[in-house]
């Protein structure tokens, strides 16, 4: 049981949140972005960006509980450096919270949100 | 029901964080429901943000590697107060500093307007807090500090506690 735990406990601090498939960026999001967090996504994902032949980026919301006003301007920002290029923002597994901040910044209209 | 709280931080960014789970558990024992709890979290971190890196200007941890803007270099060792009051069914909160205060309201509240675009910001705080909280007042006095007032119903909690 022991060692199962172990396993698994491993597997999630090296999973990686950054990852590039397919000229698409995906990034797995923390469970709540502030401002704090919002700073250290936008950096690690445009270095990415500069580095990798990036397209589009896919933001997971899969954990994420809690967002503000700073992860809009995070994924504003990213928008704002792939769409000259023609590539689009996606953002998967939203929950209610989540798609409702999206919807009241605005956001809806820039970024992909399947299932809606 | 009634209960009052009150706590004073230091403005650093870590402490958003405590100010979202602190008032969580306020409201907690009204049996909030979870859109209810998510609003309340995201005003007070709307609010608490902007007196850090606005008011007091302490924009560290918020630029990561990158090079703070001219001038604002420094860190200024102000203090924020939050105060929540819980009286008949009711949310208040107040969220308070003695920053540098805003200058023109009005236009500090439109939304997408903010003075700090190279962070990233996207000026939508207190278009936030009006969405997500009935009611939102901001009274502040340039070099003085700003006070900001929000209340919302607490709809379904009291309903329950009646009929269990």
């Amino acid at each position: 049981m022991q060692k199962f735990m172990l396993g698994v406990y491993m597997e999630q601090v090296l999973e990686e949140e950054f990852r590039v498939i397919d000229h698409c960026l995906m990034v797995r999001l923390p469970e709540e972005i502030d401002h704090y967090k919002a700073v250290y996504i936008s950096e690690r994902a445009d270095k990415l960006l500069l580095r990798e032949d990036v397209f589009h980026v896919v933001f997971d919301f899969e954990d994420t509980r809690f967002m503000d006003s700073s992860g809009v301007g995070m994924i504003v920002g990213r928008y704002r450096k792939i769409s000259c290029f023609g590539g689009k923002i996606y953002a998967i597994h939203a929950d209610r919270q989540i798609k409702r901040i999206l919807k009241l910044s605005g956001l809806e209209k820039i970024v992909e949100v399947p299932g809606t | 029901m009634r209960n009052e709280m009150e706590i004073v931080f230091d403005a650093i960014a870590r402490n958003e964080a405590l100010a979202r789970v602190a008032v969580a558990s306020f409201v907690a024992g009204c049996n909030p429901t979870l859109e209810e709890m998510g609003d309340i979290k995201t005003a007070v971190s709307e609010a608490v943000t902007n007196s850090i890196i606005h008011g007091y200007g302490n924009l560290a941890g918020y630029t990561g590697n990158r090079r703070l803007p001219e001038g604002k270099e420094g860190f200024h060792p102000g203090k924020v107060k939050l105060h929540c009051l819980l009286e008949r069914g009711i949310l208040h909160i107040e969220v308070s500093d003695n920053g540098k205060g805003i200058e023109n309201v009005e236009k500090a509240m439109e939304p997408l307007f903010t003075t700090l675009p190279e962070l990233d910001r996207s000026g939508m705080g207190f278009a936030f807090m009006e969405a997500f909280m009935d009611e939102l007042e901001v009274e502040s006095e340039p070099g003085k500090g700003t006070l900001v007032r929000m209340c919302k119903k607490m709809e379904a909690g009291d309903w329950i506690g009646e009929t269990l």
